[in-house]
């Protein structure tokens, strides 16, 4: 079942977009008294959405679709642990790790392609 | 950068809020996130309109990246699930911010905008600058703050979506490659507990393997188990300790 097709895509927005992530802020300032950054629940609650977002992360790499599909899955997983080890050794620098990243793949595409 | 000490209105702190956010970190941090959302709403079809919408009311990069990336294949509930599931730390994000925000006159309505506005970025930034400034400036300066965060996660969302639709596919494909690549390093240097770095390995693998086995639900369960068993490890080693 295609959601984009049942409904206008604002509506969409609107109702699996906007509402299930406000609820969380609007709930945050109803009951915003006494809960500190390392409470049992907040601990819980990143982890979970660290993980789901892990997911993403893995999803878009692995299972890509679009343009990135035309790029062979071995250079993109390539490009995503080089990137990720210019991260870790060039001083945890997000910068430098996308830099990598996106020049291996740019490389890696261009070799693959031709 | 500190801010300066003290404004003469609220328009005044309104405007250094918004004059912080551009000269931040996170200014570049958002232009290349949003230039990759906007190549992503590209590929799945969506109009400029819309992702500046979707900015706009969500103003949440992970939980919009699941919303255009899942809209095609998911039905409405598995999307407002993950999408869900994706924003429930905006709850302690909340929690956590409001109490610097709120003065002795302080009215309910004058906390709904910079709750809405909460978010990743201007969280961070305002739990750095806020306790520097006067209570009375700080709620206007958190807006302004995150106005400027939220104009350019909006006017670089325009600039992904005509580049990637105006681009061959391999560098289109680059763009899109610039949010994952984003994520992937910006939850790393986040991860400075191990139930995080946890729940960030757990959640690529079991990603990966829910979407490969076709499991339905598979980003809602990636993140409640994945989640929830980096968190029984956190205990479990708490209580060995």
């Amino acid at each position: 079942m295609n959601a984009m097709a049942e409904l206008s895509p604002y509506l969409v927005l609107i109702l699996v977009g906007f509402l299930p992530n406000e609820i969380w802020r609007a709930l945050g300032l109803l009951l915003a008294r006494g809960l500190d950054e390392d409470s049992e629940i907040v601990v819980w609650s990143r982890a979970v959405a660290t993980a789901i977002l892990a997911g993403v992360i893995a999803k878009l790499i692995l299972f890509s679709s679009g343009a990135l599909a035309t790029i062979p899955l071995s250079v993109r997983v390539a490009a995503a642990v080089c990137g990720f080890l210019a991260f870790v050794g060039i001083k945890r620098s997000v910068f430098a790790g996308v830099l990598v990243g996106e020049a291996v793949l740019l490389f890696g595409g261009l070799w693959f392609t031709n | 950068m500190s801010p300066p000490i003290t404004f003469n209105s609220n328009t005044a702190a309104f405007f250094g809020g918004v004059k912080s956010a551009i000269f931040s970190l996170f200014f570049l941090v958002l232009m290349g996130t949003y230039i990759g959302i906007g190549a992503l709403a590209h590929d799945f079809g969506l109009t400029s309109w819309w992702l500046a919408l979707s900015t706009i009311l969500v103003w949440a990069a992970p939980a919009q990246v699941i919303l255009i990336s899942t809209l095609g294949t998911a039905t409405l509930f598995e999307v407002a699930i993950a999408v869900s599931l994706s924003a429930i730390r905006l709850f302690p994000m909340v929690v956590a911010l409001l109490p610097l925000l709120r003065g002795e006159r302080t009215r309910l309505r004058d906390l709904l905008l910079p709750t809405h506005f909460t978010s990743v970025s201007m969280w961070v930034e305002s739990l750095r600058l806020l306790p520097a400034l006067p209570r009375e400036w700080r709620i206007a300066y958190c807006n302004g703050l995150a106005v400027g965060y939220m104009g350019t996660a909006t006017t670089f969302g325009f600039v992904g979506i005509y580049l990637a639709a105006g681009l061959p596919p391999l560098f289109a494909g680059t763009l899109l490659f610039l949010t994952p690549m984003s994520f992937l390093m910006s939850t790393a240097r986040n991860a400075r507990m191990m139930v995080d770095r946890l729940a960030l390995v757990l959640g690529l693998s079991l990603g990966s393997l829910l979407t490969y086995l076709h499991v339905s639900l598979d980003l809602m369960w990636t993140g409640v188990v994945g989640g929830t068993l980096a968190y029984a490890v956190h205990r479990l080693r708490e209580a060995a300790a």
